[in-house]
């Protein structure tokens, strides 16, 4: 987090300048699992796998989009006003996603609520519009918007993974276990969503410390060996 | 003191007095003071009991001494406080509780609620009450689901549903009552009859404890027994159990002089439910509680005014965990403005920072 806070400041290329924008978000900097952002969101509506997998998906295009015209009129903005500008066209493409979901599918609109509103005030898009789209050309800033989306619909399609089929027994409805079930009511409720997020920030850093011990044991055997032919050269 | 004439005198240097109590010499003696209500509870409730209990305690051993082995360190399970939590989680528990759901609890209550603090000594709640409170919220029905006391063919026959498949329901327990029942007894508990049926149970039963409720919170006699054997071999500060139970005698009372006819009386406030076990075993977790004096009137008072409120205003028929876990997670604070005060600093309490301006 703290490297997130100073590219607030100091501005994001030196973190994102690497790779694609597209596996950054998606992966390497996954906006959940690794800058813990929008946490909103991740642990209200991840009760299903399909609220999760819609909220990801909305916020994703509005992110695509908005990113879109956010870097197109990058320069013109007053930097004294970028914030506000950067909320007028996130609450655009808002508008645009909450009168599509309503239009895709009502079970899905009541279910998301007052979420699908709230997107605006998500602090992932408007932190990437800060960090990203407002210093960055077009189409890095959309695929920059298209990696970080779908990292969230990942994530939260993670997590709602795990709170569905402990919570309800199912995943997208369907029965996983028997149907004579016991559920876990926990995670159905908010507690539940700060549980299997805990669990996967777990299982995340212990997975990148022991990858992180295996390079450098890699890296040791490699100069010990070069040593040693050193050594015998 | 045959020697004590040819003697000279011995030198040594301070502490000249050792108390010559190590942790796990109090928490073995805990564990002695626990074992009376394993067996009144095996005795109450039979082999369900038994196995319940067994159950928790070897699943919390073996989940810290796993979790100590995964962090890399020298397992801590030889000072006997796991010991504590397994058994205090199985006692808390109600006896036809299926097995498996013990070992969620178990794990819940020692691999996040103890040792991702650290292990012993940094945990912020009481380990039991925590892999209690995970069970309550993610199974309501069945840690709601009490059976009678003094069943037939208790020693030969589990309870139905302790053996229930992980990750299914349970069968109904309703015709397993009524074949084993005993007249006179019946699976509600004390405080569900008087919150759901307005039935008192006279506080003679509730003392003895010949009645339905979780495995070891019946008998009050036989926790005041072994709390006040702690007591008395100083092993545990009196002020907190005495300030809980105050706390609830007062708010009962208030109560029953308002209202006679709609509460219980406050007798019956301190001898049903887990209070009981509750002030006595797991308030004075003397890691989750504060250490001033003071404080632990505080703390103790405070616990058993919410216990109280959450038995006659709340929705739930107990509250005792809840008032514990709150009164754990205030204890930092509370151990933070009670500090005494330091000889020859001034009366106010931040007069410190006025002196050091």
């Amino acid at each position: 987090m703290s490297d997130q806070v100073s590219c607030h400041t100091t501005g994001a290329p030196e973190i994102t300048a690497e790779g694609s924008p597209f596996l950054n978000g998606l992966w390497k900097q996954n906006p959940v699992f690794v800058m813990v952002l929008g946490m909103c969101p991740t642990l209200a509506i991840t009760n299903s796998v399909r609220n999760a997998v819609s909220m990801g998906l909305a916020t994703t295009f509005v992110m695509v989009v908005s990113y879109g015209l956010i870097s197109m009129i990058r320069k013109l903005i007053p930097k004294q006003v970028r914030i506000a500008t950067y909320i007028a066209i996130l609450a655009m493409a808002v508008t645009v996603v909450d009168f599509l979901v309503k239009a895709v599918s009502i079970p899905i609109y009541l279910a998301l609520g007052a979420y699908i509103p709230l997107i605006v005030s998500n602090c992932l898009t408007l932190e990437r519009a800060e960090a990203y789209a407002g210093k960055q050309p077009v189409v890095k800033s959309m695929l920059d918007g298209l990696g970080m989306g779908f990292g969230f619909t990942l994530a939260l399609t993670m997590l709602g993974a795990v709170r569905e089929v402990l919570g309800a027994g199912t995943f997208l409805g369907v029965h996983v276990f028997s149907k004579n079930f016991e559920p876990w009511v926990l995670f159905l409720l908010p507690p539940g969503g700060f549980i299997s997020l805990a669990m996967w920030l777990l299982f995340f850093a212990a997975w990148r410390e022991r990858s992180a011990k295996r390079a450098t044991e890699r890296v040791e055997a490699q100069t010990g060996m070069a040593g040693a032919v050193e050594a015998r050269a | 003191m045959s020697t004590a004439a040819t003697t000279v005198i011995e030198v040594r240097t301070a502490p000249h007095l050792h108390s010559g109590r190590s942790v796990d010499q109090i928490m073995r003696h805990v564990v002695y003071a626990l074992l009376p209500m394993c067996f009144y509870s095996v005795w109450l409730f039979g082999i369900s009991a038994a196995a319940l209990i067994a159950t928790t305690t070897a699943a919390c051993v073996l989940i810290e001494h796993w979790s100590c082995r995964l962090a890399g360190r020298e397992t801590s399970i030889g000072d006997f406080s796991v010991v504590i939590t397994g058994m205090l989680l199985g006692l808390t528990l109600p006896p036809g509780l299926p097995l498996w759901m013990a070992v969620v609890g178990a794990f819940i209550a020692v691999a996040p609620g103890k040792m991702t603090f650290g292990g012993l000594g940094f945990n912020v709640f009481n380990p039991a009450l925590v892999g209690r409170a995970f069970l309550q919220a993610a199974f309501p029905a069945a840690i709601t689901t009490y059976t009678p006391a003094m069943a037939l063919n208790r020693f030969s026959q589990f309870i139905p549903t302790s053996l229930a498949t992980p990750f299914l329901k349970a069968a109904p327990l309703k015709d397993w009552i009524a074949q084993v029942r005993v007249d006179g007894f019946t699976g509600a508990t004390p405080l569900m009859l008087q919150k759901f049926e307005h039935v008192t149970t006279d506080p003679w039963t509730l003392f003895i404890g010949t009645r339905a409720g979780s495995s070891g919170e019946t008998s009050a006699l036989l926790i005041l027994l072994g709390g006040g054997y702690l007591i008395a071999r100083k092993m545990m500060d009196w002020r907190i159990p005495a300030a809980m139970l105050l706390g609830a005698l007062l708010t009962g009372g208030a109560y029953y002089l308002s209202n006679p006819v709609k509460y219980p009386s406050p007798l019956f406030v301190l001898f049903s439910g887990g209070l009981m076990l509750g002030a006595l075993f797991m308030a004075t977790d003397p890691v989750a509680s504060p250490v001033t004096p003071r404080g632990m009137w505080i703390y103790g008072l405070l616990m058993g005014l919410i216990t109280v409120l959450i038995r006659f205003e709340g929705g739930l028929p107990e509250g005792v965990m809840y008032a514990i876990l709150l009164g754990n997670a205030l204890s930092p604070l509370i151990d933070r403005l009670t500090q005494p005060r330091t000889y020859g600093e001034g009366k106010r309490m931040f007069a410190k920072e006025a002196t050091t301006r």
